[in-house]
């Protein structure tokens, strides 16, 4: 199956949401409604092989209307095809629901995307910053963010001191607190216990008798 | 009168017979392995639940090298970007310079000659040998088997005195331009080639020898790891990784670029998915690089390394100084970058660590609207959770190691 029979297969299924097509260059991008995402991408997955989505990427568009857009990348490994969806959503309503039900790697392409433009994805099992720390307050990879950047405050430590309970170590080998013990006490040798050894350790600053 | 008392004196085998039959009440421990670790090839830091030695789950965190490459991308021209693209798969810098100068010549509409194709090719399969040299070895090292680290890194800097000898840096390559490459092979290049190849084959074998059927390597990686091939597909790993959970899939030949499709060569495939199967996968793309290089050196065509498209090169310096079209052409083409047509092309090449793509939008002009990279690390990084749990901590050293990932392109 080729891409474009395939998407004249998406269309026949779902009509008026699909858009037009784009060929440039040998690739096929379809534009698609945003609501028809998940079961256009379903849809693709059963009925025509595109068995891995090899990349999702969000894109800001500033400027237009509607300014962002999220592209799909679908690739089927049997009929070794490309094809691109694409879809825009716009600033007022930046949701869209998440393909991680139907390919498993969309999850962290979809944290990126959130993390870089604030695109939040419905239904994501875990809808965090993945690249910027949790908590940084701007989306770097939209047009009106610098490419300086803008000063922001660094976390806290990851772990709270007094949220988690340290591993207990049991007064282990290992736990040392420094000026409690001395190592020669710790770790005695034998030299130490003979004797002459035992002189010249006590009186350390005295010269060497011939 | 005397109180009586009954009591039990017990003794050790009877009190660890009590223990044995209470439940044991383990804890959850939860780990941090990193970002500064050495196991984690770079600044990854995994968050693991321990229930005891055993992983129940864990939580790989990336970001940690997040150096914004694809906002920078936006902000200069794609000749510009180049160097960006070295340090993205910073042990293959070759590798990423071929895969994004085709990238932008498919944007661009424009052919390279077959000369500059098969040098990209050799540098292609240099980068591949020279990361999977890493990779194996940096799993040996991992696993403790120090001594063939440093048997592959001296291979490593045979490599990367041939990079030096092709365009004067070690690592930060730089060596392809849009439409052709930065300069032609020096006379040495080619000797120093023929030299490293009558030379890497006992290498090899000598890894070979000391890894492959080395009880302990062998106890370590075996079945340790599994990914299976439906969760590779489902997660898109590419590369090594999905090569060794039993998928045939290469770029070179699926998608041949840059006249890959004019060599032959094979494609190693793995049965189980563990760790010991993408070595062998591993070990074996060296062997089939050697092949293709012998080819590349042995056929090499003679003519020219630049597209004669004349508007997407600079012109020649002489000519520059002398003629004012070609002044007017390099100042253009230095400051406002090739003139891409408006459009969007994604192009991936198969890279040594998986498919290295690049997604260009473009709008016309010089800069891209947005370049987005996607980078195999990347996608293999997810799979680890299912590969690690149920796995003890030791054994998710060799899963990092196996996987082969990157934080450079990972984190852009």
């Amino acid at each position: 199956m080729t891409p474009q029979e395939a998407t004249e297969k998406l269309r026949a299924r779902f009509g008026e949401t699909v858009g037009t097509s784009v060929e440039f260059r040998g690739e096929i991008t379809v534009s698609v409604a945003p609501g028809k995402i998940v079961e256009a991408c379903r849809f693709l997955k059963t009925e025509c092989a595109f068995d891995m989505l090899t990349d999702l990427s969000g894109v800001d568009n500033y400027g237009e209307d509607p300014r962002y857009e999220v592209d799909y990348h679908l690739y089927s490994l049997t009929n070794r095809c490309r094809l691109r969806l694409k879809i825009r959503i716009s600033e007022e309503d930046m949701t869209v629901d998440t393909v991680s039900g139907v390919w498993r790697t969309a999850d962290w392409h979809e944290r990126e995307a959130f993390d870089m433009f604030g695109i939040r994805f419905r239904g994501h099992p875990n809808l965090k910053r993945i690249l910027m720390w949790d908590g940084y307050p701007y989306y770097p990879l939209r047009k009106d963010f610098p490419l300086a950047g803008i000063p922001a405050e660094l976390p806290d430590t990851a772990v709270d001191a007094d949220k988690v309970r340290a591993a207990p170590m049991l007064g282990g080998p290992f736990v040392a607190t420094n000026g409690t013990v001395s190592s020669v006490a710790r770790e005695p040798r034998q030299a130490d216990t003979v004797v002459e050894n035992i002189e010249r350790l006590k009186h350390p600053n005295k010269e060497e008798q011939v | 009168m005397a109180t009586q008392y009954e009591s039990e004196l017990i003794d050790s085998a009877a009190r660890a017979q009590q223990a044995a039959e209470e439940p044991l009440d383990g804890e959850r421990m939860i780990l941090n392995m990193g970002p500064q670790h050495p196991s984690t090839h770079g600044v990854l830091r995994v968050v693991i639940e321990l229930d005891g030695e055993e992983i129940i789950n864990l939580w790989p965190d990336v970001g940690y090298l997040h150096r914004g490459d694809e906002k920078i991308a936006e902000n200069m021209t794609y000749t510009q970007f180049i160097p960006y693209t070295d340090r993205l798969d910073y042990l293959a810098p070759l590798a990423n310079n071929v895969a994004y100068a085709c990238a932008v010549e498919k944007l661009c509409g424009i052919d390279v000659p077959p000369r500059c194709q098969y040098i990209r090719v050799i540098c292609a399969e240099l980068a591949r040998i020279s990361s999977h040299l890493l990779g194996v070895g940096a799993l040996a090292l991992d696993i403790g088997a120090v001594t063939v680290f440093l048997y592959t890194f001296r291979e490593r800097e045979k490599i990367n005195d041939m990079c030096e000898c092709i365009c004067g840096a070690r690592f930060t390559t730089s060596y392809t331009r849009i439409g052709g490459l930065a300069n032609d092979l020096p006379p040495n290049f080619l000797p120093m080639l023929r030299k490293f190849l009558k030379e890497f084959p006992a290498t090899l074998e000598e890894v070979d020898r000391l890894l492959t059927r080395n009880k302990i390597f062998v106890e370590r990686n075996r079945d340790v790891g599994i990914l299976r091939k439906e969760d590779a597909i489902d997660f898109c790993v590419t590369g090594p990784v999905l090569r060794g959970s039993g998928v045939e899939w290469d770029l070179r030949k699926a998608h041949p670029y840059s006249s890959y499709e004019l060599f032959d060569f094979d494609v190693p495939v793995g049965t189980v998915g563990d760790c010991f199967d993408r070595y062998l996968v591993r070990m074996e793309e060296m062997r089939q690089s050697e092949r293709i290089l012998h080819q590349a050196m042995d056929n090499l065509p003679s003519g020219p390394i630049n597209s004669p498209d004349a508007k997407i090169l600079l012109p020649e310096k002489k000519a520059v100084l002398t003629k004012m079209e070609e002044l007017i052409h390099q100042f253009i083409n230095v400051t406002e970058g090739i003139n891409a047509p408006p459009g969007e092309v994604y192009f991936s090449a198969e890279n040594p660590k998986g498919e290295l793509g690049f997604y260009i939008i473009s709008k016309g002009g010089g800069v891209p609207h947005r370049l987005k990279i996607r980078a195999p690390s990347f996608v293999n990084l997810q799979a680890l959770p299912v590969m690690a749990k149920g796995h003890i901590v030791s054994d998710l050293v060799a899963i990092l190691g196996s996987i082969d990932f990157v934080m450079g392109e990972c984190d852009r």
